[in-house]
């Protein structure tokens, strides 16, 4: 039997009840902080002055009109399918299928453009938004039928059905909506007038931000304040008590995997008719993916998404800008993951706390 | 005392997130006694012998043994230093014979161990304790008190002069924990240290020589067989003079409200309930009782629509309502209070003001058209929590900090707040301490003298006798009984957990 004295100041980790809301700002703002200064490390690595990068993308972006329009036009896209994404995460759905769903709802909008190019405009962009609603909404469920009635894992078919559309998409574009006058570039015809949403006060942000901010409030009052945005909080908390008070399950997985595509389709349409005004290949550079970490940095909260939003739209268009002083735009996604480590590696900081023990006595001092 | 002191624990404390499990408690084991260790839950007593079986290692405090100080590093530290547990859930390879199992994990053994050897050591302890088992046979075969000699004898194998058991008689019968306590005995004879946890009073009357109280983490008495009296025990396990009020009335019953016909159901793991009737009326408690997993949550379940059945019929104040879903049930007037509170009965990540409208969201009382009322959740909710005395900090953190009575009481107002017909309760007072239980007991009494028939599942004899009007046994799936309170006694009802028919009223209950 061995003699031992018990060893003094272990660290203990226990969980936080009540984590203060002073922590629940502080600990998010240390993750950016410890975010930004370990890329400024990889900077430096890799020969370039962090400092000088850093203050050329926030100046490059808040300093001019182009660095804030270009944010807010990559915003759009983000809140969009950020809002769509947050909704099904909320009940634990884990649609990793943003991306194509936007593709699909560009794809859908396109079509009604292409094919009904002299009707009006209040004919055209209600169908387009309805198409593309329709068309996410409907690559959704593809993943969340199956998942309600046989359990077939979501996140894996919503994945896969990504890469589908993507083809699909470029697909059409190199062939059959390929445009007649194009040079045989991989493009589709301009659209008309009546198939593109309007600026707003001459600049190039179109109708798309008043289209995301609408829906990040009706979402906001659908989650709160409604009996439909309860019950999903029910079953995304807790799924045998949602069936204990008589929730039907099936119903609502199929409801709001079909909400969230149609909201990532709307990106995808925001996109096609607002911003690029055809189709084309590699439209958008992963919005659906990002989105999935703006919808978690924004904690699923609608309004917060729409600011994250805002945030990672700022952090594309800095990578664009520090291209011209050699620096490789993809540090800008190695930011992004760091981000997403360090705020999600926070959020258990806050909700736990970390004690040092006391050295515990010790058998010499005590065996009398 | 003269005998030598096998187990010395001093100044023990290990601390939890937010709570002292163990504040400095001293315990000393004696070898030929029956120790309780008794206290509610939640008063550190298993934390206390988990340090001691190598599990935990405490803050602060000093183990010894034989007088001298050890540290243990691992429960094989422990039981190297003789000290063995007998957890509540038992740790066995079902599908291994009992000598695999009992040398499973043992290091001295060869590669190819000599199992005839090792049935023999066996075949000597259960002569030399009274033990009664077939070191041949499977586990799967053997029932849950077969099981937990399994386990003693493992512990004896091993050379252990301490047993610890963890609530030992939880899952036993009458005439199985009656059994135990004469092995405890004989083996206390033969010189081992026995520590029997327990909440019990009736088991610590009976069988402790000595016994220590805990409460909240501290000790705080500890008495000799024959210094002690069951009043005295309960006021320094609860530190306030409990006088429960509860006494039963007498049944009133009027209308019947719940009929079963011949039901039966499969549950996830392939078992199931067998044709089970059974009819309770208006101002009526039928208890059912039975040792856990003999198809309990499936009645309730089968009842409360969130499991289908595959024969019979379920009837609702005469209405037919075998095909009717959960929420029809609901308005049926059918209040479920689970087994699981906290994660079925109530949402953990909400708060007390959404958990109460968890039923009636949908109704006009709480919502108009498609938007929540909020306003009338709210007074709602601080109507419940003033009028059953739930104690929170808040209405909208999440339920999840509130402590197990709380958490109960919020259950049970909702569902009661109501006025059911029908009140299906399973376990309503599992883990939940003498004050709260006697909250939860007057208050499902209460109930039946408004009139609703009440369904109250329990593993409890003691609960079931005290507040049924007319008592059921389940064992394996069937329903035995019903029989009247005045006639019965836990005795008989004993029998019946065991599958003996007994004078069983009703049909349901085969052969064994």
């Amino acid at each position: 039997m061995a003699l031992e004295a018990v060893k003094p100041g272990r660290i203990t980790i226990e969980k936080d009840f009540s984590p203060s809301p002073f922590m629940q700002i502080l600990v998010p703002l240390i993750a950016v902080i410890l975010a930004l200064a370990i890329c400024g490390l990889f900077l430096l690595l890799s020969g370039q002055d962090p400092f000088a990068a850093y203050s050329k993308m926030f100046f490059g972006v808040i300093g001019t009109s182009y660095g804030m329009t270009e944010t807010i036009l990559k915003a759009i896209p983000l809140m969009l399918a950020g809002l769509g994404l947050g909704l099904a995460f909320r009940m634990r759905l884990w649609n990793i299928g943003g991306e194509g769903q936007l593709h699909m709802g560009a794809f859908a909008a396109t079509g009604v453009a292409l094919f009904m190019p002299d009707y009006p405009i209040w004919v055209v962009l209600p169908l387009m938004f309805l198409a593309a609603c329709f068309a996410g909404g409907v690559w959704a469920l593809l993943c969340a039928v199956p998942r309600a009635y046989l359990g077939v894992n979501e996140t894996i078919t919503t994945l896969m059905l990504n890469y589908v559309a993507i083809f699909w998409v470029d697909y059409l574009v190199y062939g059959p909506w390929k445009d007649p006058e194009g040079f045989n570039f991989p493009l589709t015809a301009t659209f008309s007038e009546s198939a593109t949403l309007p600026a707003l006060a001459g600049s190039r942000i179109h109708f798309g931000l008043i289209i995301g901010l609408i829906m990040a409030v009706i979402l906001y009052v659908v989650i709160y304040k409604t009996r439909w945005g309860y019950e999903i909080r029910v079953i995304g908390e807790s799924e045998p008590a949602a069936r204990y008070a008589g929730m039907n399950i099936r119903r609502q997985i199929i409801l709001v995997m079909f909400v969230s595509g149609a909201l990532c389709g709307l990106a995808g349409m925001s996109e096609v008719s607002g911003l690029v005004h055809r189709l084309r290949p590699g439209f958008s550079p992963g919005y659906g993916y990002t989105a999935i970490i703006v919808a978690w940095l924004a904690n699923l909260n609608p309004l917060a998404t729409v600011v994250v939003a805002v945030l990672f739209g700022a952090l594309e268009t800095g990578g664009y800008i520090i291209q011209t002083s050699g620096i490789s735009a993809n540090l800008v996604s190695v930011i992004q993951g760091t981000l997403l480590f360090f705020v999600l590696g926070g959020e258990i900081l806050v909700r736990y706390r970390i004690r040092l023990a006391k050295p515990a006595v010790s058998a010499g001092e005590d065996s009398a | 005392m003269n005998t030598p002191c096998l187990v010395e624990m001093h100044g023990i404390s290990k601390r939890f997130p937010g709570v002292k499990a163990n504040d400095s408690v001293d315990l000393r084991l004696f070898a030929g006694e029956i120790h309780c260790l008794l206290g509610e839950n939640g008063s550190g007593k298993s934390t206390l012998m988990t340090i001691l079986s190598g599990l935990y290692k405490p803050d602060a405090g000093q183990l010894f043994i034989h007088g001298a100080p050890v540290t243990f590093h691992s429960p094989r530290d422990a039981i190297r230093a003789g000290i063995g547990m007998v957890h509540q859930h038992f740790k066995l390879v079902e599908t291994f014979t009992v000598a695999q199992n009992i040398v499973l994990g043992d290091r001295k053994l060869s590669f190819v161990p000599n199992m005839d050897q090792v049935e023999s050591a066996l075949a000597d302890l259960s002569r030399r304790y009274k033990l009664a088992i077939d070191p041949k046979a499977r586990v799967w075969q053997l029932s849950v008190g077969e099981r937990q000699r399994v386990e003693i004898v493992k512990m004896l194998y091993r050379g252990c002069e301490t047993l610890i058991l963890d609530e030992p008689t939880a899952v036993l019968t009458p005439q199985e924990t009656r059994e135990l306590f004469s092995i405890l005995r004989e083996m206390a004879d033969q010189g081992k240290a026995i520590v029997v946890i327990t909440h019990k009073l009736r088991e610590v009357m009976e069988i402790a020589d000595r016994v220590t109280v805990l409460r909240k983490g501290h000790k705080v008495a500890e008495y000799t067989r024959g210094s002690f009296s069951e009043a005295q025990l309960a006021r320094a396990m609860v530190g306030k003079e409990i006088i429960s009020r509860i006494r039963r009335q007498p049944s009133n019953a009027g209308e019947e409200v719940l009929r079963l016909e011949k039901v039966a159901a499969f549950n996830d793991s392939g078992g199931r309930l067998e044709s089970v009737s059974l009819s309770v009326r208006e101002g009526e408690i039928f208890g059912i009782a039975g040792v856990a997993g003999n198809g309990q949550r499936e009645l309730a379940e089968v009842i409360s629509g969130l499991r289908r059945i595959s024969q019979g019929s379920i009837y609702i104040n005469g209405v037919d309502m075998t095909g009717s879903s959960i929420r029809q049930r609901i308005s049926a007037g059918i209040s479920y209070v689970p087994e699981d509170r906290l994660g079925t009965g109530l949402v953990p990540g909400l708060g007390i003001v959404e958990n109460v409208i968890l039923k009636g969201y949908h109704t006009p009382a709480y919502s108009l058209g498609p938007f929540l009322k909020r306003r009338d959740a709210l007074s709602k909710s601080m109507e419940l929590v003033s009028k059953f005395n739930i104690f929170a900090s808040s209405l909208e953190s999440p339920v999840s900090m509130l402590s197990g009575g709380n958490l109960q009481k919020l259950l049970l107002a909702r569902e009661f707040s109501s006025d059911p017909k029908l009140i299906v309760a399973v376990y309503p007072v599992r883990g939940l301490d003498i004050g709260a239980t006697d909250a939860v007991h007057r208050l499902i009494i209460e109930e039946k003298e408004k009139g609703a028939a009440v369904l109250l599942i329990s593993e409890d004899l003691d609960e079931v006798l005290k507040l049924s009007d007319r008592i059921g046994v389940l064992y394996e799936g069937r329903l035995a009984g019903p029989v009247n309170r005045e006639d019965t006694d836990i005795e008989e009802l004993g029998l019946m957990m065991m599958g003996a028919s007994g004078e069983v009223a009703s049909g349901g209950i085969g052969s064994c």
